[in-house]
């Protein structure tokens, strides 16, 4: 099968005539297949959301983890290949502690985000190892106040107001964008996220949704939105779908 | 990381200050292509940078000899479990010697939701000890599965921790008091720095354990209440800092309980009482006093 990148694509260390390098393209690619994840910067902190396509009707509910906290001030939501992603949250979770033994404070969001950067991207480097096919969207809320990145499989690392990975990133990013993020709390930011990735998901299928934050109400710390508010908002996205429906 | 500091090892030759060679090399005194007898130096000019083999430490060797004595010390710690919960209490002082150093040390520490540590002994080590935990925390709290590290967890692994750090000939100089709720009841367990461990309804480390024990043995009850036991605490605090010299009249008490969970009060001082004649000229009746 002759494709596009046929002779260049077989190794992360070739860069083919045009200087891309296709096992990275490759990579990114898995993410984009994956299901969206969302992430906001809202004025008092960072709501993460996952849309989850539920595999089979036999998996409990809140298995199958996108979500995870990385210390205490820091969580991160994964898109794409999610063991590749759990292995960058260990490493992210382990840089963390590190960095905590050295310099006897927590790690700054910043420096989490290119430490990950920078061990994402040695994958990128050598043939011996491939490309991880999982993008994350890191929360962190630190003296510099809440912040949101995205680390990509190539290996870079950018900060942002709001942004979108997976499937339906396209449609989401423009909902984002219509979004007046700095007015926003992050209580109303949780339901514009549920919304959002209601929207964006493929109806006949079932989902499940998981929310994650960190921002003053939840004391700083990266936690999963709480129950009874996740489900409050999930109500109110469907309300808003079933509303957009009949108009 | 940080850049090694000059060796001060006379293994290194002559000049350098430390303790003397077990085997002493004449650096420079043989001539080239002349050997030692039982030495095997090189004969090119690395005669100056040669390095005693018996002054290296090899790896199990002799035991590494580290803590020897504490320095910066708290004195003790008591504890008492009460219907609905346990409480522990403490001074804030941390003495250098006989020097009342640091006044304003916080001797009982909030390890997690259910649990206490109190700590006398060397607060160096108890700072380690509380990093320790810290990352612990930080793991449990990580795997986000609703479990934490309960107060007989930590009290099993402390005496695990104190325990093999004596085994090294290295021990972390403390008296430590755990106090929790394990499954809704209170636990009180101590730990010192030879590994022994026990827990018990009420504990006491340093000089608690022999002015304050005594107290707790004649008025505690498991059931009692809160007041009754606050009262209970704070009398044998009193008689602690009456009759311990390191010991100042500043006082916390932290408690955890069924209801409210973990809280450490302010600091507080209690009233003492100081006219008594015999305090007025305490060496009256001594043999050779004038």
């Amino acid at each position: 099968m002759s494709g596009i990148g046929t002779g260049y694509d077989l190794s992360v260390s070739t860069f083919s005539p045009d200087g891309r390098v296709f096992q990275t393209a490759y990579a990114q690619k898995a993410v984009d297949n994956g299901g969206t994840v969302v992430g906001i910067r809202c004025k008092d902190g960072v709501v993460l959301g996952v849309e989850k396509p539920v595999a089979s009707k036999m998996l409990v509910d809140g298995s199958n983890r996108h979500t995870y906290p990385i210390n205490q001030q820091s969580g991160m939501a994964v898109a794409g290949v999610s063991a590749d992603g759990r292995q960058i949250v260990n490493r992210a979770m382990q840089e963390a502690t590190q960095y905590k033994g050295f310099y006897g404070e927590v790690i700054p969001g910043y420096v989490l985000s290119e430490r990950i950067a920078s061990y994402v991207h040695l994958f990128n480097l050598y043939w011996y190892v491939r490309p991880f096919g999982a993008a994350m969207l890191m929360a962190s809320y630190d003296s510099e106040g809440p912040q949101l990145y995205l680390i990509e499989p190539g290996g870079t690392a950018h900060r942002y107001f709001g942004t979108a990975i997976g499937k339906g990133r396209q449609s989401a990013k423009t909902d984002i964008e219509k979004l007046k993020l700095t007015e926003l709390s992050c209580r109303q930011g949780v339901v514009e996220v549920a919304k959002i990735l209601h929207t964006v998901h493929d109806e006949e299928k079932p989902f499940e949704l998981e929310l994650a934050w960190i921002c003053d109400e939840s004391k700083k710390e990266f936690k999963r939105v709480p129950a009874d508010l996740a489900a409050e908002a999930e109500q109110q996205a469907k309300a808003a779908m079933d509303e957009d429906m009949d108009s | 990381m940080f850049a090694k500091g000059p060796s001060h090892s006379t293994a290194l030759g002559p000049g350098c200050a430390g303790p003397p060679l077990a085997n002493p090399q004449n650096f420079g005194q043989a001539g080239p292509g002349a050997h030692e007898h039982g030495s095997h130096q090189p004969s090119c000019g690395a005669a100056p940078f040669a390095v005693d083999a018996s002054m290296l430490r090899s790896a199990g060797s002799q035991p590494h000899k580290h803590t020897q004595s504490p320095y910066v010390t708290g004195s003790s710690v008591l504890g008492i479990t009460y219907a609905g919960g346990v409480m522990l209490a403490s001074d804030t002082l941390a003495s250098y010697g006989s020097t009342k150093r640091y006044k304003s040390v916080q001797r009982l520490v909030k390890v997690n939701e259910t649990t206490v540590l109190g700590a006398g002994g060397e607060i160096s080590d108890l700072q380690y000890i509380l990093n320790m935990l810290d990352d612990l925390s930080t793991e449990d709290y990580c795997a986000d599965d609703g479990q934490s590290l309960s107060s007989q967890e930590l009290y099993s692994y402390l005496s695990r921790v104190m325990y093999n750090r004596r085994n090294k000939m290295d021990p972390l100089w403390n008296s430590l008091l755990i106090a929790g709720l394990e499954s809704g009841k209170p636990f009180l367990g101590s730990v010192n720095m030879i590994g022994v461990a026990f827990s018990d309804d009420h504990l006491a480390t340093g000089f608690g354990s022999h002015l304050a024990r005594p107290l707790f043995r004649k008025k505690h009850r498991p059931d009692m209440s809160e007041e009754e036991a606050t009262a209970l605490i704070r009398e044998a605090l009193e008689v602690c800092y009456y009759r311990d010299k390191q010991s100042i009249n500043k006082f916390q008490i932290a408690k955890v309980t069924t209801a409210g969970g973990v809280s450490i009060s302010d600091a507080f001082a209690l009233p003492t009482k100081w006219e008594y004649q015999a305090f007025v000229d305490p060496t009256r009746d001594a043999v050779g006093v004038w």
